[in-house]
């Protein structure tokens, strides 16, 4: 579904991605892990056109993204700081994306969230007085909120309350069983153990590997996901 | 498009800064035609407000927008929208309620008072002017990361378009007055909207007969109707050619 063909990027001197080729297809969930400016995130915004590659390109369905942008429709996206217009209210912000986007599907909206997250009670504050909890509960409502076939989600948990962080963990399974494809990042590993089914591993631009968690156990002996990746990490 | 200028448009008009900016207009063009006796020169003191304030707090006023608006860009660009759109959005909407209140502003005072053919060039040229300052912010918040710069980088075009051009121009004249130079005046009119509309209205009003013989060549050129589809020819220009190298960098932007 998305292919990624040795994408370059340097920001100045730093190079945030190295021909990193990627290929991600419809059902499988798959976990970006990797250090702290190991460029998950300058990755996933190459695939939603948000960071425009130095060289090497990538695929949504066959197309090339430089020349199509409608494939963004069918993405669900999550940032890692959601960042809204600060004097808009939440419920503004949901009608203009509803509004934005209504074209593209036929007024079905997955609204599960909003109320799971109780979003519905507070439809009148506005964007700058909530905290970062809530905000990312705007992010997470809005990424679901279109039911679209790709949903990346960086860093969905971080800043959530345990509540909270459960209902999006159910929310992702259930659609994960729905056929669609997930990409996470996350640095709290444990939580990922339930829902993936592939995990790349980034570290300084570079991919160290692709592949499937069974065949990653298979390979260290380990269950949990943070013990397979730190039994990986000290072979090398 | 029309939905995002919508929103842009609702947002500007909303703001304290733009209906502030209004009445401010609105005020000093009553205030000058009534302490005036003649019209005439009630729009010559109008000429200068037009030729100074209006793209200063144009290109200001829009180039902190932009940069205030950098969430909500951010969010739409990760939406399945084209760059290209939503460049043109934020364009039209921030030309669309400044040349708004500029009319408001301006231009019923002037169509009350001074309703001439000067007036209405007045008019003319001061919507071609804002649009042209919204179109140098917007190339100034695209090129510049830092909000500091690219506003500082802002004011410095304005600057140089309202004063510092005018300085260079006087400098080659001096240098080089031995030489027949009226025809290079009038290309180097050209390369400044802000002189250009000033000339245009100056030719309207018979005191080009001031400007000696370079004005002699301006009246030729320009005074003519050719010459003023040429003068507005090349501010619209002035509008397209800015508005598309902004929008060349903003579609290659990272965000």
């Amino acid at each position: 579904m998305i292919i990624a063909s040795n994408v370059t990027k340097q920001f100045g001197r730093l190079k945030a991605l190295n021909n990193v080729s990627v290929t991600c297809n419809k059902g499988e969930c798959i976990a970006l892990i990797g250090p702290n400016g190991s460029g998950k995130t300058t990755f996933i915004k190459c695939i939603l056109g948000m960071v425009v590659p130095d060289s090497g390109f990538i695929t949504f369905n066959g197309k090339n993204i430089i020349h199509d942008w409608k494939y963004r429709r069918h993405i669900g996206y999550m940032p890692q700081i959601g960042r809204y217009p600060d004097n808009m209210t939440i419920g503004q912000v949901f009608k203009m994306m509803k509004d934005i986007r209504s074209e593209s599907t036929e007024n079905k909206f997955d609204e599960s969230l909003i109320r799971y997250f109780g979003l519905d009670q507070m439809l009148q504050k506005r964007m700058r007085t909530l905290s970062g909890g809530t905000r990312q509960k705007v992010s997470a409502s809005l990424a679901f909120l279109f039911d679209p076939d790709v949903l990346i989600l960086d860093e969905p948990t971080a800043g959530l309350d345990p509540v909270a962080s459960e209902t999006l963990k159910e929310k992702i399974k259930s659609e994960k069983e729905k056929g669609k494809l997930i990409l996470i990042t996350s640095h709290i590993l444990s939580e990922l153990d339930e829902l993936i089914t592939q995990v790349i591993y980034m570290q300084e631009g570079n991919i160290q590997f692709h592949k499937k968690l069974s065949e990653l156990q298979k390979d260290t002996g380990e269950q949990k996901l943070s013990k397979v990746i730190a039994s990986v990490m000290s072979k090398k | 498009m029309k939905k995002i200028t919508k929103y842009v448009l609702v947002d500007i008009l909303r703001n304290k800064i733009v209906i502030g900016y209004t009445i401010f207009l609105f005020l000093i063009s009553l205030s000058v035609f009534n302490l005036e006796d003649s019209s005439s020169k009630g729009l010559l003191s109008l000429l200068n407000i037009i030729l100074i304030i209006v793209p200063l707090v144009s290109v200001i006023f829009s180039t902190i927008y932009i940069y205030n608006s950098a969430e909500f860009i951010e969010l739409l660009v990760s939406q399945p929208l084209k760059r290209k759109q939503l460049w043109a959005s934020l364009f039209t909407g921030l030309a669309g309620s400044l040349t708004f209140s500029f009319f408001i502003g301006i231009g019923i005072p002037v169509l009350l008072y001074a309703a001439s053919a000067t007036g209405y060039i007045m008019i003319i040229m001061g919507l071609l002017l804002t649009v042209i300052f919204v179109a140098i912010a917007l190339l100034a918040a695209v090129i510049a990361r830092d909000k500091a710069k690219g506003i500082g980088f802002a004011i410095f075009l304005w600057l140089y378009f309202s004063l510092l051009f005018d300085g260079l121009i006087l400098f080659i004249l001096f240098q080089f007055q031995e030489y027949p130079l009226e025809k290079f005046m009038v290309v180097a009119a050209a390369l400044n909207p802000i002189d250009l509309s000033r000339i245009m209205v100056l030719l309207k009003m018979d005191t080009s007969a001031l400007m000696g013989y370079t004005g002699a060549v301006f009246r030729d050129f320009f005074g003519s109707n050719t010459g003023f589809i040429i003068a507005v020819a090349i501010l619209f220009s002035w509008v397209v050619t800015v508005f598309w190298l902004s929008l060349r960098r903003f579609q290659k932007k990272d965000l």
